[in-house]
């Protein structure tokens, strides 16, 4: 950008502005730095594919028949398991039934906005 | 009281009321999700995470009186949305109320519309002050009586009886949506309104629930090529043709509807160029918008990022003609704000009745009011401590670095789990709606 025709005070305000500006891409740099280390293998993609495919799979619960059968074969001989300590694994061993699934019970409580 | 005075440097804000629990133990359901005022102020409406909409009515303690003090108490309360499991999909679906949008008042019965992830409803508030009484076939209590023990007809009668508010749900807009609706917004027209979710944006009518038009679809043939999603979508305020919707990618685009009945390509592109210097990690991730608000005029709009707000005039797209910086200090707390996933938090704004003052949340329960005439900017607290009545609010402010002046907080002294999220601006008045985690505050303009 020429500054041939800017007068001084334009001229120093455009240097402050440059100034701020690298001292804020400065400041991002070194939080980027900082993640890095933390994070060696963090995706080559930032903020593209991985956490906007997150983002769309919100609320996405797997159930797996092939765990599912694997576990009922192993359970032939003892009992089922009642729910699991951690309501939410529904793979592995553990055999889901429609009781287990996080039964999210909608709230009859009226809301204490209303209290 | 008319947001005449406009300039934040006039008003003195003052606490009102605060509705919700005290206690710090914030059950999940409790989490306000979504604030609205309706377009006469009269009504305010939260939504919550339990899918609990409650509705507020002002009453104003003497009506003779034009500046005087106006209280907002519950008027109405329903469950909108439940939680969902759909099956086919292994889709577990929040009642979560994400937004709720008031529709023009036609006749004595309030509507609104409200939405979950996926589902979308039309609500009817309305009151009862009188019921029917004399009937021949019932009694009083409901029994029926016996027709053959009736020898004389009467005609039933209205009596009064006390205020009674009923919400009931008149349409259900239901599986439209494959991605997660993130707006909704009603057409000046008062016939359509839109719902957007993360790829695509759909048109409906009021009245028919089995079918909407499909006016945006950003979903590309192969999702591994997936680089941007809709974050937010609004309709014009007068031109009824006119849309816009927002990207996590940092721009907008303004859809014509008159051009084509798919909106794919857009009329206008807003977006910042960005200086590739300036390119890190963080960059997109802080540029994604998570609100995009006309100004009432129609002349504005005005997006809200990580970090900013920004005002564009819809005859300049290539950048904003105003940059408000709401929380700048964070910008040497990238790394730890992406750790713990509050770099994603999606903030909302508002405009004030005459488009002079625009206001958006941050956290410690701090929010910003900036004036875009007088240039002036303010960071206010929603605390239990600044609440006794008519309690003037003192102005908040974060020391970045350095020498920690007296009454300034630390960056690092910040609570992060006190999220300002969500804010609302009555139409007309200096009457502002801020909600806190599980509380709302409601503060007013100082009245002499």
């Amino acid at each position: 950008m020429s500054s041939e025709n800017l007068s001084d005070t334009q001229m120093e305000y455009e240097d402050e502005k440059q100034d701020s500006q690298e001292k804020n891409a400065n400041l991002v740099k070194g939080e980027e730095v900082k993640l890095k280390a933390k994070y060696p293998g963090l995706g080559q993609k930032p903020g593209g594919s991985d956490f906007l495919m997150k983002r769309l799979q919100k609320g996405q619960k797997y159930f797996d028949s092939g765990d599912y059968n694997m576990a009922k074969a192993k359970m032939k001989n003892k009992q089922l398991p009642v729910a699991g300590p951690d309501k939410n694994l529904v793979t592995g061993d553990h055999i889901p039934t429609p009781q287990d699934l996080p039964q999210r019970r909608s709230s009859l409580v009226t809301s204490k906005l209303a209290g | 009281m008319a947001g005449t005075g406009g300039g934040s440097n006039d008003v003195q804000w003052c606490f009102s009321q605060v509705k919700g629990a005290i206690d710090d133990d914030v059950a999940e359901a409790d989490i306000i999700s979504t604030v609205e005022f309706n377009h006469s102020g009269e009504l305010l409406a939260t939504g919550d995470k339990g899918g609990r909409v409650v509705i507020f009515q002002q009453e104003i303690e003497n009506k003779s009186q034009p500046q005087c003090r106006s209280e907002y108490n519950v008027y109405s309360t329903f469950q909108s949305h439940e939680p969902e499991f759909d099956y086919l999909k292994s889709l577990e679906i929040e009642e979560k109320i994400n937004k709720i949008r008031w529709l023009p008042q036609k006749n004595a019965a309030q509507f609104l519309l409200s939405t979950n992830d996926k589902t979308i409803k039309l609500w009817k508030i309305s009151e009862r002050d009188k019921r029917l009484e004399g009937y021949n076939l019932k009694e009083e209590d409901g029994r029926c009586i016996d027709p053959n023990t009736v020898t004389a007809l009467r005609v039933p009668v209205f009596r009064p009886m006390d205020l009674m508010v009923e919400a009931s749900p008149r349409r259900v807009f239901a599986n439209a949506h494959t991605y997660h609706i993130n707006s909704i917004s009603i057409n000046s027209d008062h016939e359509t309104y839109l719902s957007a979710d993360d790829l695509r944006i759909n048109l409906w009518h009021q009245e028919i629930t089995d079918r909407s038009f499909n006016i945006v679809d950003i979903k590309p043939v192969n999702m591994e090529e997936l680089t941007e999603v809709i974050t937010a979508a609004e309709f014009h305020p007068n031109q009824c043709n006119t849309f816009v919707y927002s990207s996590s990618k940092g721009s907008i685009r303004l859809c014509d509807m008159r051009a084509s009945a798919l909106c794919d390509k857009h009329s206008k592109l807003f977006e910042e160029p960005e200086d590739p210097s300036n390119r890190s990690f963080f960059s997109e991730i802080i540029s994604s918008i998570s609100d995009v608000k006309f100004s009432h005029n129609g002349r504005y709009m005005m997006t809200r990022d990580y970090l900013s707000v920004k005002i564009w005039d819809l005859n300049m797209e290539t950048r904003p003609v105003e940059t408000f910086q709401v929380h700048e200090y964070l910008r040497s707390k990238l790394c730890s704000l992406y750790e713990n996933d509050c770099i994603f938090d999606k903030f909302e704004c508002c405009w004030n009745g005459n488009d002079s003052v625009v206001m958006t949340g941050s956290y410690n329960n701090f929010f910003r009011m900036f004036d875009r005439g007088q240039r002036w900017d303010v960071t206010l607290e929603a605390s239990r401590e600044s609440s006794k009545p008519r309690q003037v609010l003192k102005p908040r402010k974060v020391c970045a670095g350095g020498k920690r002046k007296k009454d300034e907080i630390s960056v690092d002294s910040l609570d992060f789990n006190k999220k300002i999220l969500h804010t609302a601006w009555h139409p007309q008045d200096n009457i502002i709606a801020v909600a806190t985690t599980n509380n709302l505050y409601i503060f007013q303009d100082k009245v002499n």
